[in-house]
């Protein structure tokens, strides 16, 4: 079953720049995509465009099904019944993803009370099996503090809480792991996957990082200028890249990793 | 920002709650004087039995004016009329422009652009002139004062408003919440609101200041409460001219509307201390 259905998605800039240039690409229930690209490839723009959450200015063209629903030029009314219980997102940056004067517990409350209907002591409940789940320690000190009384690592965890209290469809990460310290990285992967193959999620997980990618997903998606330049099975792509584009994607990563290994092995 | 946490904070707030303790008290003083003054006068307003332009002491703590009136019950009077001119001007500036701020910053396009010329004319356009046309329609009386004060500021805070909306909007955790499938009115009351409201606030306790100010200045010329409701601003102008025999009316209500506007915006400061977050993470 398609899940999320791109066809021809083209988001242009009012003064005519094309950002995302014709994509196409699908997510079936319970499928792992990954997105790859370098900054400015448009990997993140095409992730808002799937909510049709696009900033002003800019406008999208062609179609987005998200779970049967049409997403491009749709009402805004009839979007936020989609966003949320089809697809939430895990941000890069968790300290501006965060609101800064709403205790963390209550921004977790909000989309799993809009969910469950829960009240009172069951939904604080929910809210602290919520922060378990995601691994936090003392998710109850969690629930009371402010963003900033967390450390980074400790606030994706929460970002990924919210997003999972939504319980949806497909889990769109949007380089969830790049803020972070290289040893939380691996924690924090380790993390998504675990808890998306509990839940036989779908996953858009968008990344610079092939080494990334290649971890959580099944098939990847390259980006370049806001094409997309190849397609195909993760390991069929490390493995025998096709396109010059890809080809350095691929060596720059085995240079970093060899690098790593070097510093590593004494 | 880390380090400065580090090796300031405790001394860095109790300075600041000093601020707000010594704020409250110097504009609690004038509201005590205008709270009692809703229940008891030491003379009645137009009571000139006490012989013109007496020194302090004998019966009348401040003496009396050059009509033989007594000077504190005149004080008293004038703090209530600078609390009412304040609070009514900010609640005036925060209904109208709160409304206007968060209308353009949510509308966009034309109509934005259209509030926004609209809100820098009415900043352009001086109060004294606004004042005087809207006497002109109405009377001189506190209630046009308040009404030409609050209008003036409403264009300052809708204007505040406007860009503190818009920087919200812009942020992470706004399109955060959407992503989640928070509904726009529910983004507002439990977003936006909240994180605008440490620096509104803030604002609206300046602007506290600036129109308790600005009455004074009205009712100087003429444009503020008609008598026999002493005014600060009427007081000063009737001891203008007897200033070097008896100073007391100068001084009583000069040094009295200084007070409450330092009170005020030493509250100010200190609120924009309490409630911004940042220092706020070390009382939680």
């Amino acid at each position: 079953m398609t899940l999320l259905d791109v066809r021809g998605l083209t988001v242009r800039t009012d003064d005519g720049r094309i950002l995302v240039d014709d994509l196409s690409f699908t997510v079936a229930g319970g499928e792992r995509l990954g997105l790859i690209g370098e900054s400015g490839s448009g990997k993140s723009l095409t992730t808002l465009a799937v909510l049709g959450l696009l900033p002003d200015g800019m406008t999208s063209s062609g179609s987005v099904e998200l779970a049967g629903t049409q997403m491009v030029g749709a009402a805004e009314r009839s979007l936020t019944g989609v966003r949320g219980r089809d697809a939430a997102v895990v941000f890069q940056e968790p300290l501006t993803a965060l609101d800064p004067l709403m205790r963390l517990g209550r921004q977790i409350a909000e989309p799993l009370a809009r969910r469950t209907g829960l009240t009172g002591k069951h939904l604080r409940g929910a809210v602290h099996q919520a922060l378990e789940q995601v691994r936090l320690p003392e998710p109850d000190r969690i629930a009371r503090a402010f963003a900033h009384e967390v450390s980074g690592g400790q606030r994706q965890r929460v970002a990924l809480a919210m997003a999972l209290a939504c319980e949806p469809k497909l889990l769109i990460a949007d380089e969830p792991t790049t803020a972070l310290d290289v040893s939380v990285q691996a924690e924090m992967l380790e993390l998504i996957d675990g808890l998306v193959r509990e839940r036989e999620m779908a996953v858009l997980f968008v990344s610079h990082d092939l080494a990334v990618v290649s971890r959580v997903t099944d098939r990847v998606l390259v980006m370049k200028d806001g094409r997309a330049v190849e397609q195909g099975v993760v390991h069929d792509i490390v493995r025998a890249p096709r396109e010059t584009y890809t080809r350095a994607l691929v060596a720059s990563a085995r240079k970093l990793e060899s690098a790593l290994d070097l510093r590593s092995a004494p | 920002m880390t380090g400065t946490d580090l090796f300031t904070p405790t001394k860095r707030r109790s300075r600041r709650s000093v601020t707000l303790v010594v704020g409250c008290v110097l504009a609690g003083l004038i509201a005590l004087l205008a709270a009692v003054s809703l229940f008891w006068l030491p003379y009645d307003a137009d009571d000139t039995s006490g012989g013109r332009l007496a020194g302090p002491g004998d019966g009348h703590l401040l003496g009396t004016d050059k009509l033989g009136r007594d000077l504190f019950t005149q004080v008293m009077t004038g703090s209530r009329i600078a609390v009412e001119a304040g609070l009514g001007s900010v609640l005036i500036a925060a209904a109208v422009g709160i409304t206007l701020g968060v209308l353009a910053a949510y509308a966009q396009g034309w109509i934005d652009d259209t509030l926004s010329a609209f809100l820098d004319i009415l900043i352009a356009f001086p109060t004294l002139l606004l004042a005087m046309l809207i006497v002109a329609a109405r009377s001189a009386t506190l209630g046009s004062a308040v009404l030409a004060i609050g209008l003036a500021q409403s264009a300052v805070v809708a204007r505040l408003v406007r860009i503190l909306v818009k920087r919200v909007l812009a942020q992470d955790y706004i399109t955060a919440a959407r992503t989640s499938g928070t509904s726009w009115p529910r983004t507002v009351l439990s977003h936006v609101l909240p994180n605008i409201w440490p620096t509104l606030v803030v604002n609206l306790a300046l602007q506290f200041g600036l129109a308790v100010l600005a009455e004074a200045g009205l009712s100087y010329l003429g444009l503020g409460a008609p008598p026999p409701n002493a005014s600060w601003g009427r007081m000063l102008q009737e001891a203008q001219a007897t200033f070097t025999t008896a100073p007391a009316g100068a001084l009583a209500p000069g040094i009295l509307l200084v007070l409450l506007v330092i009170g005020v915006n030493l509250i100010a400061d200190g609120l924009r201390d309490t409630l911004d977050p940042a220092t706020r993470r070390r009382r939680a």
